[in-house]
C-alpha cells in the first residue's frame, strides 16, 4: 500500500513492502480455494473436462498470456527507470503497462462473448444437458477468469493511481515504494495468469 | 518513563484539530480505532445476549413458546452470525490489540494507521450490509451461521447481503492481521528481541498469521455462494454436478481455525492478567509462545472433525481426530504454565484474576469435552446435539469471553484512567459464574441424552434441564448488566487512578493514564534488561 504519511509515524519502505507481499499472499490464498475446486472436480470429471478445455480458443488465451507477460516486464522496467531518476520514462512504461492491461480486457471481452453466443456458459441450458463435467468446467473457467479479470481492474486503477502520485510529486527517486508495490500487485495478476492459462486453454 | 508525561494531554484531549464525532470518525490514532470497535462490539455483543435470551425462553416448554419454527431459525441463525462474525472473531484482537499492542512492544502506533482506520469502516459496511438482510427481501436468513450448502441458495430467505456482509467483515478481518504482524515486525522498540516480547503481543501476532491464513478462504467461499445464488454456478449443487460436502470443506478450513483467532488472543490475556496478580514473572515464558505458535499452525489442520458424519474416508477421519488430539496438547501446556505461575505466588485476589480463574475452569470444560467430540466413536453420538453448543459456548463464551471481561478489567484503569468498583465487579463475575454454568452444563447432560440442536421443539422428557437452562440464562443475564454497567460508571465516573493501579510492571503500565497521543516521549530502550517482564 501507500507508504504512509501520518505525523508522528517515521517513513518505512520495508514495513510497507512486507505489507504488500503479505497481501499478495492472501489474494493468492483468495485464488487458492478456487484451484482446490478445479482439480477436484477435474480429477472427478477427466473426460469432460478435457473435451470442455478444446472449446477454448488458444489463439487469445496465448495472445493474452504474452500480453501480460510484457506488461509485467515493462511495469518492472518502469522501476529500474524510476531509479535512475528518469520520470518521463516511467511515465511513459506506466501507460504501456496500462494499455496493455486493457488490451487483455478486450480480449477477454470478445472472448466470452463468443462463449456466450454459443451457449456456453452457466445456468445456459445448453451446458446443463451437456453433463455436470462441462457446466462444472464452464462455471470454473467464468468465475476464475472473471476474479482474475476484476483483479485486472484493480490492478490498472492502482496503477493510475501510482502515475497520479508521480505526477503530483509525491511518488519520484528517493520515495518509490508506492510504485514497488503497484508494480508487485500488477505481477501478482500477472502470476495468477500464468496458473490458469494452462489449466483451462492447454490441459487437453 | 518520565514524570513530566503528566502534563501531556491524554489521547482523549487530543483532538487533532477536529470536533466532536470527527475526532473519532477520521481519527487514525490506534487507542481511539480500538475504542471505535468496542463501543460497537460491545453494542452488538448486548443484541446477541438478547437474541440468545429469547431463544432459550423458546425452549423453556416443549411446542411453541414465544415464536414460531421460522422466527426461531432466523434467531439462532442471527445470534450466531453477530456472535461469531462481529463479536468473538475480532473481539480481542481489534479492541486490545489495537489499543495495547503498540504499546507493549514500545510503538507509537502501527505500522499502517490509515489502513486501520480503514478496516474499522469495513468492519461497519460488513454489520451494515448484515443488517439489510433483515429488512429486505425475503426476511432474515435461517441457515444457522455456517450457510451450509445447498440450503444456503436455495432458501427464499435473504442470504446474499448476509454472505457479502461477512465477506467484508472478512476482509476488515484479513487487514487488520496483516496491520499487526508487519507492526510486530517492524515496531519494536529498540532491544525489544523476539523471546522478550509481552505475551500477548505473540498472541495477537500468531493470531495475526491465522487470519492472513485462514479468511481469503472463507472469502472466496462465500463468493462462490453469491455466484451460486446469482449466476447459477453450481460448485456444491448436487443437481448441477457440484458437491455439498466440498463446501463444508472449504467453509470449516477458514472456520475452525477462526476458533483460534477467538482463543489465542484470550490465552494471551490470560498471560498477562496472571502473572500481574500472582505478582510472579509468568513460569515458561518459552514453552507458552511455542504453544503459541503451535496452535496456530496446528490449528489449521483438523477442520474435517467438524464433518465426521458428512462422509468422508476412514483414513481422513483417523488423521484428522489425530490432528484434533494434537492440538489439545499446546493448550493444556498453557494451562499448567498459567497454574504455575500462581504456584507460590503472592496472590491478589483482583477481578481480573478472578476473571482469569474463571477462564481457566470454564475453558476445561469446554476443552476436555471437545476431546469427546474429536474422538470419532464418541462424536457420532453426540453430533448435531446440544452437547456440541454447550461445548463450543464453554470454549468460545466460557474462554474468549471470560478472557474478555479479564481484559476488560485488568486494562480499562488504563484506557480510561478511571477504576470501576472492585466490590461490584465481584458480584457481577459471580452471578455471571453461576448463570453461566447453569445455562450450559444442562445443554451437555441434553446432548448426551439425544437432544438435537436447532430444534424449536423437544420430547417432553427434556424438559426440566431446559427449565434449569433457561433459568440460567437469565441469572447469567443478570450478572452481565450488573458488570457491564459497573464498567460504564467506571469509565465515565469511577476514581482516578495513577499509572500502575495493580502494581504491574509491564511497559504498558509505565506510562500515563489514560495514554498520551503518542503513547511514549521517548521510545523505550531494552538492549540492556534482559527478562521479558517484571
Amino acid at each position: 500500500m501507500e507508504s504512509h504519511t501520518h505525523p508522528h509515524i517515521h517513513r518505512d519502505d520495508q514495513a510497507s513492502k512486507l505489507g504488500m507481499w503479505l497481501f499478495i499472499f492472501t489474494e493468492i490464498l483468495l485464488f487458492g480455494g478456487l484451484f482446490i475446486v478445479y482439480s477436484i472436480y477435474r480429477y472427478m470429471h477427466q473426460t469432460a473436462f478435457h473435451l470442455a478445455g478444446e472449446e477454448l480458443n488458444d489463439t487469445i488465451g496465448t495472445i493474452n498470456t504474452v500480453i501480460l507477460l510484457v506488461s509485467s516486464m515493462t511495469i518492472a522496467m518502469s522501476i529500474t527507470a524510476m531509479q535512475k531518476g528518469n520520470l518521463k520514462l516511467v511515465m511513459q512504461l506506466i501507460y504501456v503497462t496500462v494499455f496493455f492491461g486493457l488490451i487483455f480486457l478486450v480480449n477477454k471481452y470478445f472472448e466470452w462473448q463468443v462463449k456466450f453466443e454459443h451457449g456456453l456458459y452457466p445456468s445456459s441450458k445448453f451446458v446443463q444437458n451437456l453433463g455436470a463435467g462441462d457446466t462444472l468446467f464452464f462455471s470454473l473457467y467464468f468465475m476464475m477468469t472473471g476474479l482474475h479479470a476484476l483483479h485486472i481492474i484493480v490492478g490498472l486503477t492502482v496503477l493510475i493511481w501510482v502515475a497520479v502520485y508521480i505526477k503530483k510529486g509525491r511518488v519520484h527517486q528517493t520515495k518509490y515504494a508506492f510504485l514497488e508495490n503497484g508494480a508487485l500487485y500488477w505481477h501478482l495478476v500477472d502470476l495468477i495468469w500464468i496458473f490458469l492459462f494452462p489449466l483451462f486453454y492447454l490441459i487437453h | 518513563m518520565t514524570d513530566t508525561a503528566s502534563s501531556q494531554l491524554n489521547f482523549f484531549e487530543e483532538k487533532g484539530g477536529r470536533k466532536g464525532l470527527w475526532a473519532w470518525l477520521l481519527t487514525t490514532d490506534h487507542k481511539r480505532i480500538g475504542l471505535m470497535y468496542m463501543y460497537v462490539i460491545l453494542t452488538f455483543f448486548i443484541v446477541g445476549v438478547l437474541l440468545g435470551l429469547a431463544i432459550r425462553l423458546e425452549l423453556i416448554a416443549p411446542g411453541q413458546t414465544i415464536m414460531g419454527p421460522q422466527t426461531y431459525n432466523s434467531f439462532f441463525t442471527l445470534h450466531g452470525v453477530i456472535m461469531v462474525f462481529v463479536i468473538v472473531i475480532p473481539g480481542l484482537p481489534a479492541i486490545f490489540g489495537n489499543f495495547f499492542l503498540p504499546i507493549i512492544i514500545g510503538a507509537k502506533d502501527v505500522s499502517f494507521p490509515k489502513l486501520n482506520l480503514f478496516s474499522w469502516y469495513l468492519f461497519m459496511s460488513g454489520i451494515f450490509v448484515v443488517l439489510i438482510s433483515l429488512f429486505t427481501g425475503g426476511g432474515p436468513p435461517d441457515t444457522g451461521w455456517t450457510f451450509y450448502a445447498p440450503y444456503s441458495f436455495k432458501t427464499t430467505t435473504n442470504m446474499l447481503p448476509m454472505v457479502s456482509g461477512a465477506f467484508l467483515l472478512g476482509f476488515s478481518s484479513i487487514l487488520t492481521g496483516l496491520n499487526f504482524i508487519v507492526t510486530v515486525h517492524r515496531l519494536r522498540a529498540p532491544g525489544m528481541k523476539w523471546m522478550k516480547l509481552p505475551l500477548f503481543a505473540w498472541a495477537i501476532y500468531g493470531t495475526g498469521w491465522i487470519q492472513l491464513f485462514a479468511t481469503p478462504i472463507v472469502g472466496i467461499t462465500l463468493i462462490m455462494i453469491v455466484a451460486e445464488r446469482l449466476l447459477g454456478i453450481g460448485f456444491f449443487d448436487p443437481a448441477l454436478g457440484g458437491d455439498p460436502v466440498l463446501y463444508q470443506h472449504l467453509f470449516w478450513i477458514y472456520s475452525h481455525p477462526a476458533v483460534y483467532i477467538m482463543i489465542l488472543p484470550a490465552m494471551g490475556i490470560i498471560s498477562e492478567v496472571i502473572p500481574t496478580f500472582a505478582r510472579k514473572a509468568v513460569f515458561g515464558y518459552n514453552a507458552i509462545v511455542v504453544s503459541t505458535m503451535a496452535i496456530a499452525i496446528v490449528g489449521y489442520f483438523v477442520w474435517a472433525h467438524h464433518m465426521f458424519t458428512s462422509g468422508m474416508s476412514t483414513t481422513a477421519q483417523f488423521i484428522f481426530s489425530l490432528m484434533t488430539f494434537f492440538v489439545a496438547i499446546p493448550s493444556a501446556i498453557k494451562v499448567f504454565n498459567w497454574v504455575a505461575t500462581l504456584y507460590k505466588g503472592s496472590i491478589s485476589l483482583q477481578p481480573p484474576l478472578l476473571w482469569a480463574l474463571g477462564f481457566m475452569f470454564l475453558f476445561m470444560i469446554g476443552g476436555f469435552t471437545g476431546l469427546i467430540l474429536g474422538a470419532l466413536a464418541t462424536d457420532v453420538h453426540v453430533h448435531n446435539t446440544s452437547f456440541v453448543v454447550s461445548h463450543f459456548h464453554y470454549i468460545i463464551f466460557g474462554g474468549m469471553g471470560s478472557a474478555f471481561f479479564a481484559a476488560m478489567h485488568y486494562w480499562l484503569p488504563k484506557m480510561y484512567g478511571k477504576m470501576y468498583n472492585i466490590r461490584w465487579a465481584n458480584i457481577g463475575f459471580g452471578v455471571f459464574f453461576i448463570g453461566f454454568n447453569v445455562l450450559y452444563f444442562p445443554m451437555l447432560i441434553l446432548g448426551i441424552q439425544g437432544m438435537p440442536r436447532r430444534y424449536f421443539d423437544y420430547l417432553p422428557q427434556f424438559t426440566s434441564l431446559n427449565v434449569a437452562s433457561t433459568i440460567g440464562s437469565w441469572v447469567m443475564a443478570i450478572g452481565l448488566a450488573i458488570i457491564i454497567t459497573n464498567l460504564i460508571k467506571g469509565a465515565r465516573s469511577g476514581p482516578a487512578v495513577g499509572d500502575d493501579p495493580w502494581g504491574s510492571k509491564a511497559l504498558e503500565w509505565t506510562i500515563p493514564s489514560p495514554p498520551p497521543l503518542e503513547n511514549f516521549d521517548v521510545i523505550p530502550d531494552f538492549t540492556e534488561t534482559d527478562s521479558h517482564k517484571s
